[in-house]
């Protein structure tokens, strides 16, 4: 079981798994007794079938667009955004739609090329839960969550940039 | 300028901690190369041909005495004593120790500089004209505009991985542009719209590099209050479209043309329709605090010494010269701007000594309010010195090295570091440019050959901005050996242009000749007003293709 880091640094660990793409001529493989994420638009293809079922969520990867799901994000129970290299960071800009636009509610997970030094990004952009490379030494996570303090801008984890904290 | 108040030292401090750390687990192996890279280079850090390189952020290219003085220490304890002033008014150094780095940022953060975004694909410095604040023909100041976007940009938690580096330059002036602002990824030229408003005219997608282009406009007229939510929304559409399969057709330029610059606008606009009022509007208020400390210096009362300055011209042909060409005309009677050139024949353009550090800095204390701004020509200008003044400021100058009044002038080089330091260069350019500087010694023939841009880069990547170069030369390699490609016809103001290749490339010991025929077709052809650019507009390439290769 992958362990997750919560955006306050703590760790727990659950069962969710991430459900490949399949290959051409190949169907989804999803597990019967785990919860899974499935590509976004697969699972809006079979939308009826998936509905109300909370051991089923969706994963985007960094080219995917969002915006197909903007008005059922809150139908699910987790979305998972793949960063397949460290260095791309269309991921963050998916984040943000999915809360500042779309409004989404629950659990925003990053998975994939997922590094220390990324994580207060990514907690600042609407991320809540971070599965990190398994290489990665999962101790330093709380300190990486938390470099900064504050910010500048205002992003999904606050309405007030520093130039309206300061009027 | 701008003061540091407690959030921004807090910020700077807890960065510098944070690349102590990242420092400390890349030296220990729990960082990768890769991994490591970004970072670093988001601290300003190449690893270079020779050894490490340090880009300091000069925001828009304002600094006080009181870091110049740091910058010259900390090339003392931590370098071999000089620095280099770049094209995008930074300043880097040539030899720090990896290891260093840190403190050298702490020392930096000290006097409210840094090194964040100095290099990666991320928002890089933003740059504007060396004379706001101090010309009298332009829109409003805008550096209080440039701040404003450094703060935004700065740590931007959505744009830190962007397909590639990303430039933005302001300009305010209404006939001249210094910014050079439609060679950026986005160029903001400040308009009043027909009700008298502030605002922006927005051009997105120039550069240089492999693909050179002029910024298209996408946005006829953006109200100062928007200007935030608008970059947010072109950065938006850059980072989530731009390409990343090719480092070399990463850059926004590529995107545009490739949605036209009307798609692109469609999509720009689209997205802002949805964040046009969010928090990031910029509020009437913070502008104004912005502005508050973009106040004039207190200025005296003061007649134009235009008595006085012709006496001293008329005993004086040095000065004399020096005046013309160094000296540019201030919002403010009985003051001056000045250029202090960096360009001396001998030394690479843009280096300066310790030493020298330090006497610009006694220079801006005892002249101009103890404040200098870096051009992107590689110079450093004086912008509130006393008419009265100069004659004194000119003696004291001319020992130092920057009195070389060859200001616009072909000899007033633009030139990256080049194959003698750069991993990335093809070939050197420092050379090319003391070898031209050599040739045209004659102070009186520059000024009648008047304004040339002659630009030089060792590759591709175009630091030294070759293809705005009214003659730019870039080094090429072929099969191992360095040769020369000149262009002609190039120009980075109002009326920017990319120049057009002359032909074949020169080897090395060519090039000043190669210079002097192009100038000597100029000067067959050339009517009384003519400035190179014009007559090459005229006549076409042809004439110059002609003689060169004769």
């Amino acid at each position: 079981m992958p362990d997750v880091i919560k955006a306050d640094g703590s760790v727990r660990q659950d069962n969710w798994v991430v459900v490949p793409r399949p290959e051409e001529g190949e169907s989804l493989a999803i597990p019967s007794d785990q919860p899974a994420l499935i590509p976004a638009d697969l699972w809006l293809a079979g939308y009826g079938h998936f509905t109300g079922n909370d051991q089923i969520g969706v994963w985007f990867d960094s080219h995917d667009e969002p915006e197909i799901i903007a008005d059922k994000v809150n139908e699910l129970p987790l979305i998972g955004v793949n960063f397949p290299r460290f260095v791309d960071g269309r991921g963050y800009s998916i984040a943000r739609l999915l809360r500042e636009r779309f409004g989404y509610r629950n659990e925003l997970r990053a998975i994939g090329d997922v590094l220390l030094d990324q994580l207060q990004f990514m907690k600042r952009c609407g991320f809540d839960s971070y599965v990190l490379r398994a290489d990665k030494d999962i101790s330093q996570a709380a300190k990486c969550l938390n470099f900064f303090s504050q910010g500048y801008q205002a992003a999904t984890d606050t309405d007030l940039p520093l130039f309206r904290r300061r009027a | 300028m701008y003061v540091y108040d407690e959030h921004d030292r807090q910020m700077a401090a807890e960065r510098v901690a944070q690349f102590r750390d990242q420092t400390r687990r890349a030296l220990a192996g729990e960082l990768s190369e890769e991994e490591f890279l970004p970072l670093r280079l988001q601290n300003g850090l190449y690893v270079q041909r020779l050894a490490p390189m340090l880009r300091i952020c000069v925001p828009y290219g304002m600094l006080r005495s009181d870091q110049l003085r740091r910058l010259a220490r900390i090339t003392r304890d931590y370098d071999k004593g000089y620095a280099h002033f770049t094209t995008r008014q930074n300043v880097q150094l040539n030899w720090p120790a990896l290891e260093d780095v840190p403190d050298i940022l702490a020392e930096l953060a000290e006097v409210e500089m840094h090194a964040n975004q100095t290099s990666g694909n991320c928002i890089r410095n933003t740059t504007t004209d060396q004379f706001s604040g101090v010309q009298a023909d332009e829109i409003t100041d805008p550096r209080p505009y440039c701040e404003i976007i450094r703060q935004w940009s700065t740590f931007h938690p959505e744009f830190a991985f962007l397909p590639r580096k990303f430039k933005v330059a302001v300009n305010a002036s209404e006939k001249t542009d210094r910014a050079a602002i439609r060679i950026h990824d986005i160029g903001l030229q400040m308009v009043r719209n027909e009700a008298g408003e502030l605002g922006f005219r927005v051009h997105v997608g120039g550069g240089l590099g492999r693909t050179p282009m002029v910024g298209p406009v996408i946005r006829e007229f953006l109200p100062e209050l928007d200007l935030l939510t608008y970059l947010e929304a072109v950065l938006r559409v850059y980072n989530r479209y731009g390409r990343r399969d090719n480092k070399f057709k990463a850059r926004i330029k590529i995107l545009v043309k490739a949605l036209t610059p009307e798609g692109f606008a469609e999509k720009v606009e689209a997205e802002w329709a949805h964040i046009k009022d969010s928090p990031t509007r910029l509020t009437p208020e913070a502008i104004e605090r912005i502005k508050g400390f973009f106040t004039e210096p207190p200025y005296e009362a003061l007649e134009n010494a235009s008595d006085l300055l012709a006496r001293q011209r008329f005993e004086n042909r040095g000065f004399d010269q020096w005046l013309s060409h160094n000296v540019d005309v201030h919002k403010k009677p009985g003051y001056a701007i000045v250029s202090l050139t960096l360009k001396k024949t001998g030394t690479p353009p843009g280096d300066v000594t310790d030493r020298q550090l330090e006497q610009i800095a006694d220079l801006a204390d005892e002249y101009s309010f103890g404040e200098v701004r870096v051009t992107h020509q590689q110079n450093v200008v004086l912008a509130d010195v006393r008419q009265d003044r100069l004659l004194e400021l000119w003696q004291a100058i001319t020992p130092m090295g920057f009195g070389t009044a060859n200001l616009n002038t072909l000899t007033d080089i633009i030139c990256c570091p080049g194959g003698d330091y750069c991993a990335l260069a093809n070939a050197k350019s420092i050379p090319v440019a003391e070898a031209i500087q050599r040739r045209f010694d004659d102070l009186d023939y520059l000024y009648d050959l008047g304004n040339i841009d002659l630009n030089i880069s060792g590759c591709m990547n175009a630091c030294g901005h070759h293809h705005v170069g009214n003659i730019g030369v870039l080094g090429v390699d072929k099969k191992g050996e360095e040769f020369y490609q000149v262009s002609l016809g190039g120009s980075s103001h109002h009326d920017a242009d990319i120049g057009k290749i002359l032909g074949p490339s020169f080897a090395r010991e060519d090039m000043p000749d190669v210079i002097a025929k192009i100038i000597d077709v100029y000067v067959d052809h050339r009517t009384e007003e003519e400035e190179f650019l014009d007559t090459y507009r005229r006549v076409g390439i042809k004439p110059f293709k002609e003689r060169v290769y004769a």
